[in-house]
C-alpha cells in the first residue's frame, strides 16, 4: 500500500531543545497507525509537522503526495488538537455550523458528526457547560466534518470512558476500512492493541514501527506494554 | 478570498457576543452614560458638549472595538482554535474581514444609540448629518478593530492585551485634539500628532459635526483612515502565521 503520510528526516527544535531528531517514518493509507510514546517524547510536535502548523528545522513531511500544510491539503485533512480547540462560549452545534461552513461540508454533517461522538442530546447546550470528555468529542466531532481523507488526532480519546472509547476506536476502524488513513497518538498502551501499525517515540526519535503483533513477536513479550519497556530497555543498553 | 468562510466567521464572532449579554449591555449602554455625565458636567456650557459630544462618538468605538478585538483575537490563539482554523481551508483574510464585518455591525449598533441618546435626549446640536456622523463611527470602529487584531498578535496573555489599551490608545486620546486642538500643539507633539490614526477619526468627526455636507477636509480624513485600516489588516495578515515554533 501506498504511504499517505511520508516523513524523512524531520527534526524540529522548540524553546531551542531538539524535539524530533531526524524522524523518518510512514503511515500506510488506510492504516489506523498509533503513535505511541511517554510524556514529552514529541508526539504532538510531530502531529502538528503532519498537519502543516509546527515550524520545523529540516526534513520533509508529505502527506497525500502533497508538502505538508499545502493549500489543497487543508480540506483533505483532518486534525484534533490536544486540547479540545473549540468555541467555549458558543453551543455545540453553533460551533460545528461554523467548522463545517469553513471546511465546506453540508449542512447534513453537523447532526451527523454530532451523533457520531454520541452528543445528540447536548447540541444545544453551551461547550463552557460540558465536561472535560465532552469537549474532546465536540473538538473530535469537528475534525470529522467533511469525510477527511486522512485524520491526524492527537490524544483524541483521553478522559474518555472505556464504553465510549471503544466505540470511537470502531468508528475509527470503520473509517479505516471506508478509505481514510488515521494517525492517533495516545500514551495509553491498551489502545495500541487497537491500531493497526505502531510508531513508538521516545525523546524525538523513532524506537520502532511495526504492526503490534509483529513488535510482540520481536520482543518475546504479549502485551505491548511489556514490549515497549523491553525496545526502550534495549535502546538504553545500546546507547550506552 | 471566500465569501462563505468570511460571513460565517462573522456570524459565529456575533453569535459569541450574543451569549454574553453583559459584554452587549455594557458596549451599548456604557458610551451613552459617559455622553450623558459629559452633558451634565458641561450643563451650563453647551458649546463645550457640542464641541466634545461629537469627537467621543469617534473614540468611543475606535477605544472599544480595540479592546475587544484583541481579547477575542488573542482568546483565538490561546485556546487553539486559531491553529485548528489555520490548518483548514480557511484564508487569513477571511478571518480579518469576518472580525471587522462583525465588529463594524456591533459598531453602526452602539454609534447609533449614542448618537440618538445625544441628539434627541442631549440636545447635542450639530451643523452635519447623522449619516456622515454614523459612517464617521464606523470608519472609527474599523480601524479599532484592525489595530486590535494586530495587537493581539503582540501579546501572549490577555494580562498583556488588555495593558495594550493604556500603552497604545491613552497616548492617542491625549494627542488627538480632544484636549488641546492639534493645530495648538508644539511642533513635536503635532508632528507625533499627524501620524496617530486617532487623530484623523476625531479630525473627521469634527469635520463631519460641523458642517452640513461632506468637505474636502473630511474626505481626505475618511481616505487617511481607510489607509489606516487597509494597513493594520495586512499587517495583521502578516503575523497570522500558520506555523509556529
Ligand atoms: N510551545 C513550545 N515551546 C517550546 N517547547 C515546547 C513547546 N511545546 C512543547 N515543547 C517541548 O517539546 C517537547 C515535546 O513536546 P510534545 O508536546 O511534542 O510532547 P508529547 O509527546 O505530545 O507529550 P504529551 O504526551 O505530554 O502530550 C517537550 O520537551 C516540550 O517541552
Ligand atoms: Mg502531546
Amino acid at each position: 500500500m501506498p504511504a499517505a503520510i511520508d516523513i524523512d528526516g524531520l527534526t524540529v527544535h522548540r524553546g531551542g531543545n531538539l524535539v524530533l531528531d531526524a524522524v523518518s517514518c510512514q503511515v500506510a493509507a488506510g492504516s489506523v497507525t498509533g503513535l505511541l510514546g511517554p510524556s514529552g517524547s514529541g508526539k504532538s510536535t510531530l502531529i502538528r509537522s503532519v498537519v502543516g502548523v509546527q515550524r520545523i528545522t529540516s526534513g520533509t513531511v508529505t502527506v497525500l503526495g502533497q508538502p505538508a500544510g499545502s493549500k489543497p491539503l487543508r480540506s483533505r485533512v483532518g486534525y484534533v488538537t490536544q486540547a479540545p480547540s473549540v468555541y467555549a462560549d458558543l453551543s455545540v452545534r453553533e460551533n460545528l455550523r461554523y467548522f463545517a461552513a469553513v471546511v465546506g461540508a453540508a449542512a447534513g454533517e453537523v447532526d451527523r458528526v454530532i451523533s457520531a461522538v454520541g452528543l445528540t442530546d447536548k447540541t444545544g447546550a453551551l461547550v463552557a457547560r460540558l465536561s472535560g470528555g465532552q469537549r474532546t468529542r465536540v473538538s473530535l466531532a469537528a475534525a470529522l466534518l467533511g469525510t477527511p481523507q486522512v485524520l491526524v488526532l492527537d490524544e483524541p480519546t483521553v478522559g474518555l470512558d472505556p464504553v465510549l472509547r471503544r466505540d470511537l476506536w470502531e468508528m475509527f476502524h470503520g473509517l479505516a476500512n471506508a478509505g481514510t488513513t488515521l494517525l492517533v497518538s495516545s500514551h495509553v498502551m491498551d489502545e495500541a492493541d487497537r491500531c493497526t501499525a505502531l510508531l513508538l517515540l521516545r525523546e524525538g526519535r523513532v524506537l520502532a514501527a511495526d504492526s503490534p503483533a509483529a513488535i510482540r513477536r520481536r520482543t518475546g513479550t504479549d502485551d505491548l506494554e511489556s514490549a515497549f519497556l523491553a525496545i526502550i530497555d534495549a535502546e538504553q543498553v545500546g546507547s550506552r | 478570498m471566500n465569501t462563505r468562510i468570511t460571513l460565517a466567521t462573522a456570524g459565529r464572532v456575533l453569535t459569541q457576543l450574543r451569549h454574553d449579554h453583559r459584554t452587549i449591555a455594557l458596549l451599548l449602554v456604557v458610551p451613552c452614560v459617559l455622553l450623558a455625565l459629559l452633558s451634565w458636567i458641561f450643563d451650563d456650557q453647551p458649546a463645550v458638549f457640542d464641541r466634545i459630544g461629537p469627537l467621543l462618538l469617534a473614540i468611543f468605538p475606535l477605544v472599544v472595538m480595540f479592546i475587544v478585538t484583541s481579547v477575542a483575537m488573542l482568546r483565538e490563539r490561546t485556546s487553539g482554535t486559531l491553529e485548528r482554523l489555520l490548518a483548514m481551508p480557511l484564508n487569513k483574510l477571511d478571518l480579518l474581514l469576518g472580525y471587522a464585518l462583525a465588529f463594524g455591525v456591533l459598531a453602526v449598533l452602539q454609534s447609533g444609540i449614542a448618537s440618538a441618546v445625544s441628539l434627541w435626549l442631549l440636545d447635542l446640536d450639530i451643523a452635519g448629518s447623522t449619516g456622515w456622523l454614523l459612517l464617521t463611527a464606523l470608519l472609527a470602529a474599523l480601524l479599532g478593530t484592525a489595530l486590535g487584531l494586530l495587537a493581539s498578535a503582540f501579546a501572549q496573555t490577555e494580562f498583556q492585551a488588555v495593558q495594550f489599551m493604556p500603552a497604545f490608545v491613552l497616548p492617542q486620546l491625549l494627542l488627538c485634539g480632544l484636549f488641546v486642538p492639534r493645530e495648538a500643539m508644539q511642533s513635536v507633539l503635532a508632528t507625533i500628532s499627524d501620524v496617530l490614526p486617532l487623530s484623523y477619526a476625531v479630525d473627521a468627526m469634527a469635520e463631519v459635526a460641523g458642517n452640513p455636507g461632506l468637505t474636502g477636509a473630511a474626505g481626505r480624513d475618511f481616505a487617511v483612515l481607510a489607509a489606516f485600516i487597509v494597513g493594520a489588516l495586512a499587517l495583521g495578515a502578516a503575523t497570522l502565521r500558520r506555523r509556529t515554533a
